[in-house]
């Protein structure tokens, strides 16, 4: 599901489906994008939106059928991308058939607080892919960015 | 990466300061604290969102939930907000259209007593 060829470049970070969880997925994958790559803030604040409401669908999926399994947030990138795939292991959904919202004009508009994620995700990113695996759900999030930064000698790694 | 809720009265009027990171582990508690308001029967709440760091849509979604709240008593939910970083949350959405939105405390309070 990743970048091929790019396997030594992967970051794979195994969070428990618990929402206390989710800031930490936000802060690893915020830090990998400032510190490896050239991203605008907004852009940056972009991915970190979109990683946190996949990192939800991905924990509710988990308490739908009841199990407290991991989600694994992955990290991936090449030199014109990066991708960031969170992986559950929901009994999935077929994102084509999600139900539309009435528009915000509508009074009946307030009766909806729940369903925002992926038309969230969908804006955020670049490219957004949902894919059934064999033990869930995941959902790839692609952005294009400029190269991988040219860290000097000197420079440590944010996570390093 | 908590969040702080505080509430205080200005010019008469419900002020829910909100501090920090609203995602799914935090909104239960915001969600708590509007429903606790409105059973006190304060229908007119400016939310202060100045000092949040981060919300998505799950934070969205309790907003939507208090506003409801409030307009079926005739209320209002107001907001402060100036941070592009969430009121883009509030664009994406078309949320803009549903909450009024001011720059400074000040004048959300004006509209809470004039409303």
């Amino acid at each position: 599901m990743i970048v091929a060829g790019l396997a030594a470049s992967v970051v794979e970070l195994e969070i428990p489906a618990r929402g206390e969880y989710v800031g930490l997925a936000r802060l690893v994958v915020s830090s990998l994008a400032s510190s490896r790559r050239t991203l605008a803030d907004d852009r940056i604040d972009d991915l970190k939106l979109a990683l946190s409401e996949a990192c939800t669908n991905a924990i509710e999926a988990h308490a739908d059928v009841g199990d407290d399994e991991t989600v694994l947030v992955r990290w991936a990138e090449s030199d014109d991308r990066l991708e960031v795939e969170v992986e559950d292991r929901g009994p999935g959904f077929d994102p084509s058939t999600l139900p539309e919202h009435p528009p915000v004009t509508d009074p009946e508009r307030l009766n909806f607080e729940r369903g925002l994620g992926i038309p969230l995700i969908r804006s955020l990113v670049d490219e957004v892919i949902f894919a059934r695996v064999e033990q869930g759900m995941a959902v790839r999030m692609v952005m294009f960015c400029g190269p991988v930064a040219d860290l000097d000698d000197d420079d440590e790694l944010a996570w390093s | 990466m908590d969040l702080v809720l505080d509430v205080t009265e200005s010019d008469g009027a419900t002020v829910l300061t909100v501090r920090g990171e609203v995602d799914v582990y935090t909104a239960p508690k915001l969600r708590e604290k509007l429903v606790e308001l409105v059973a006190q029967g304060r229908y007119t709440i400016v939310v202060d969102l100045e000092a949040v760091d981060f919300l998505d849509s799950t934070g969205l979604g309790v907003l939507v939930g208090g506003l409801k709240r409030v307009r079926s008593h005739d209320g209002e939910l107001i907001l402060v907000c100036t941070h592009q970083r969430i009121l883009k949350v509030f664009e994406i959405t078309g949320l803009t259209k549903v909450f009024t939105i001011h720059d400074s405390l000040g004048a959300a309070v004006d509209t809470s007593r004039a409303s």
